[in-house]
């Protein structure tokens, strides 16, 4: 635009075109004039802030990239140690970065996991998708859950079995976030519809579990499920202790997302319930037909917030030692030659757990301003 | 009732049908429905009842809170109240109460006032600073709390020992033993002072409530900044003064291996509040923005055009509507945050759930160290939510 402005004004009728805004109003300048050193105060935060950013990327660089060393023969750490903190020591990823993904599976068999973990995120790229919403979806869940299992465990089709003790790492974080989600999300959608229900003793039942629930923390759940379950069940049944943590897991979440449901349920207007009503539709016809499609699509945005909680909190399972990411991690560097470097190993799982939960918050800031394009005129 | 009221939709009212025996009445259905499930729900409780009764049996597990009564034996670093490892297991889980507690309320003081500045702060006009914000918040609030506290804990236990301490301020020592920081010797008078501080607060509270009520009576407006100063400020060092001004500093200083004096912010609480502060903040400062924004801009325009104050603006306009959009979602981010305070147990600071895990590990009392476990946290929660609740209602909008 200026420029078409600019041109005619050098065309020689000055007095007819309108002036363009002067430059320090214009392009970048102007946005930095009106952005970052609009006043004395702005300014002094602005250089302040920009000082600090630079030092610390500076220090960060060197830090991470210059001084870093990035492997070390046989487990000889003494480079790294000589280093005293001016430098990473990403040796300790090059050397440990298997067994941080896949804990103790065996070694020659990791292509399993690691397959089972593309499959994880296949799975969840596919449900993303907006085309994909239909009820064909739970077939493709059931199929890809179940070629999930038969890759973890083996035993069939000419792989070779591995039990349960030496899963470990990324896919059990994974495996603990979506089956706990598959199975949470349905005991959810009922404790909320039993919480709004008119049965008295329904009622009472639905907000006593879900009160009880969100009344303590998820750590003392995974306690009773690790040294209180044995105890509940008959003699000689024992479960193994990856399903008891997930079960204590599944029952955390179905509390909490249940209070995300009930929001969807009472967002929605009365005369949808009434004029389900007055249509002559069972409970159940009006529930599965009227109310739960429009009251879960109400909820999107908060249900996927809720699952980046849980994809987090999964990390818990640490205390209760089930091998997950972060014990994975935490376990790598428990040997004599690699202690210490527990920075690197952090900055290294909190990056992958930062790439799935961004990827899901990004998704569902997305879809929040999709499904609200009817609400913005 | 009928003859009393007067509204004619009552009248017309249906009239109250008697109950068939058969599927198609609601009342019915509605019976054997809440039958079923609270006998399936039954069914299950006692089941797993009488299995955990004929498990302890068989495992000769006494069950009970006996054993509160006897020596605990185990040791533990910090603690609010006397104690050594003689003591109770009640006097233990009491210390990782008061542990929990410590860190719960430190916790959520500096998370309030950090999250606020950063919620203000992505709100700036200033591009650069409302970035950063941003970033923070984005960062923080995708990685897990306990990696958050397992990173902290390693940054700390990577700093140098007590010889090469870190030192930025004189008497102000950062090491892998800790934060030592300079301390006064503690004088009965110093005890005093604290108290003339909260009676003052107190009285401060009081004058202002009566010089709000004058004001709604004449128009006319009152200082309360000059009794404030007065009663928090003048009459605490008055106190101290008359007793005799006792100020002996205890400043830390490095003997042989470890530092003696001042006061010690162990690394176990330090890592576990800076972690819990910096990501309960992140969560914070999203909610006091969204109160920030939910206030109409109409609302600043108007009290501006009445010609009030910019602080006036803030003070009497803007927050008491924005509080409303922000008090229920912090109730729960300071629900989140005691109950996350039980991560504790991963970095080692003896909070009550690490205490509670010790002793069933101890006596093998598993289903009575849980429920202490749970009895805690569902106290913490009904307190706080209640409080809350309290302090909503009083805020809260009053409509006709």
């Amino acid at each position: 635009m200026s420029d078409i402005t600019l041109n005619t004004a050098a065309a020689g009728v000055p007095e007819a075109a309108p002036r363009s805004a002067p430059l320090t109003q214009l392009g970048l300048v102007g946005w930095m004039r009106a952005n970052l050193f609009s006043s004395w105060l702005n300014t002094a935060v602005t250089l302040l802030l920009a000082y600090l950013i630079i030092r610390w990327a500076v220090g960060f660089i060197e830090w991470g990239i210059v001084n870093a060393i990035w492997s070390v023969p046989n487990n000889q750490t003494q480079a790294c140690r000589d280093l005293k903190g001016t430098g990473a020591c990403w040796a300790v990823i090059t050397e440990k970065h298997r067994f941080m993904l896949f804990g103790t599976y065996p070694y020659e068999e990791h292509w399993r996991p690691a397959l089972v973990c593309l499959l994880f995120i296949g799975l969840y790229v596919v449900s993303a998708m907006r085309r994909f919403w239909r009820w064909e979806l739970a077939i493709i869940w059931a199929a890809v859950l179940s070629v999930i299992g038969v890759l973890m465990w083996g035993g069939i089709l000419g792989l070779s079995y591995v039990p349960q003790e030496r899963w470990g790492g990324l896919p059990i974080t994974l495996i603990l976030a979506t089956f706990g989600l598959a199975f949470a999300f349905p005991l959810a959608i009922l404790v909320a519809l039993g919480r709004r229900s008119s049965l008295p003793a329904i009622k009472v039942l639905c907000v006593m579990y879900v009160e009880l629930i969100r009344g303590v923390p998820l750590i003392s759940l995974l306690f009773m499920a690790s040294v209180m379950f044995p105890l509940f069940l008959p003699e000689g049944m024992n479960i193994d202790k990856l399903l008891r943590a997930q079960i204590a897991i599944i029952l955390f979440a179905a509390a909490y997302l249940a209070e995300v449901v009930r929001g969807g349920l009472q967002a929605l207007p009365k005369g949808q319930y009434e004029a389900a009503d007055a249509l002559g539709l069972s409970y159940w016809q009006k529930t599965g037909f009227i109310i739960l499609p429009q009251a879960l699509r109400l909820v999107i945005p908060p249900l996927v917030n809720t699952f980046i909680g849980f994809f987090k909190d999964t990390s818990l399972v640490l205390i209760i030692g089930i091998f997950d990411l972060l014990t994975a991690g935490k376990t790598a560097i428990i040997e004599p030659a690699w202690q210490g470097f527990g920075v690197e190993v952090y900055v290294t799982i909190g990056a992958i757990y930062f790439v799935f939960c961004f990827a899901m918050s990004k998704y569902s800031q997305g879809l929040e301003a999709e499904l609200n394009r009817h609400r913005r005129r | 009732m009928s003859q009393t009221t007067n509204d004619p939709r009552l009248l017309r009212a249906p009239p109250k049908r008697p109950i068939r025996l058969s599927w198609s009445d609601e009342r019915v259905r509605g019976i054997v429905w809440q039958l079923l499930v609270v006998g399936i729900v039954g069914g299950i409780v006692w089941w797993l009842w009488s299995n955990t009764v004929h498990n302890l049996e068989v495992r000769r597990i006494a069950t009970g809170f006996g054993f509160l009564g006897r020596e605990a034996g185990l040791p533990i670093a910090e603690h609010l109240i006397d104690y050594n490892p003689t003591d109770t297991y009640f006097r233990a889980l009491l210390v990782g109460l008061l542990n929990t507690l410590k860190v719960a309320v430190v916790g959520i003081v500096l998370a309030t006032i950090l999250g606020t500045l950063i919620g203000i702060a992505r709100l700036s006009k200033n591009w650069l600073l409302s970035r950063i914000a941003g970033v923070y918040v984005e960062v923080i609030r995708d990685l897990p709390l306990l990696l958050q506290l397992l990173f902290w804990y390693a940054v700390l236990q990577g700093l140098p020992g007590p010889r090469q301490a870190l030192n930025p301020v004189d008497g102000v020592f950062l090491s892998n033993r800790g934060l030592k920081l300079p301390w006064i010797e503690w004088e009965s008078a110093h005890s005093w002072a604290l108290l003339a501080f909260v009676a003052g607060a107190v009285a401060t509270w009081l004058y202002r409530r009566a010089a709000r009520a004058a004001q709604m009576q004449d128009g006319q407006p009152r200082r309360v900044w000059p009794v404030a100063l007065g009663l928090l400020l003048v009459l605490p060092v008055a106190v101290w003064w008359v007793l005799g001004a006792p100020w002996t500093p205890d400043m830390p200083a490095l003997r042989g291996f470890n530092f003696q004096g001042g006061v010690n912010i162990s690394p176990e609480y330090f890592a576990l509040l800076l972690g819990l502060v910096l990501y309960t903040a992140g969560f914070i400062a999203e909610i006091v923005r969204a109160g920030i924004l939910a206030v109409a801009h109409g609302q600043w325009e108007a009290a501006q055009a009445l010609g009030l104050k910019p602080t006036q603006v803030l003070n009497q306009i803007v927050l008491p509507q924005a509080l409303r959009v922000i008090i229920p979602p912090m109730t729960s981010q300071f629900l989140n945050l005691t109950k996350n305070s039980s991560l504790a147990v991963a970095i080692g600071y003896q909070d009550i759930v690490s205490i509670a895990n010790t002793t069933l590990n101890q006596t093998g009392q598993a289903i009575e160290g849980i429920a202490i476990i749970m009895l805690v946290y569902l106290t913490i929660s009904l307190s706080i939510s209640l409080f809350m609740n309290w302090y909503n209602a009083r805020i809260a909008l009053v409509e006709r």
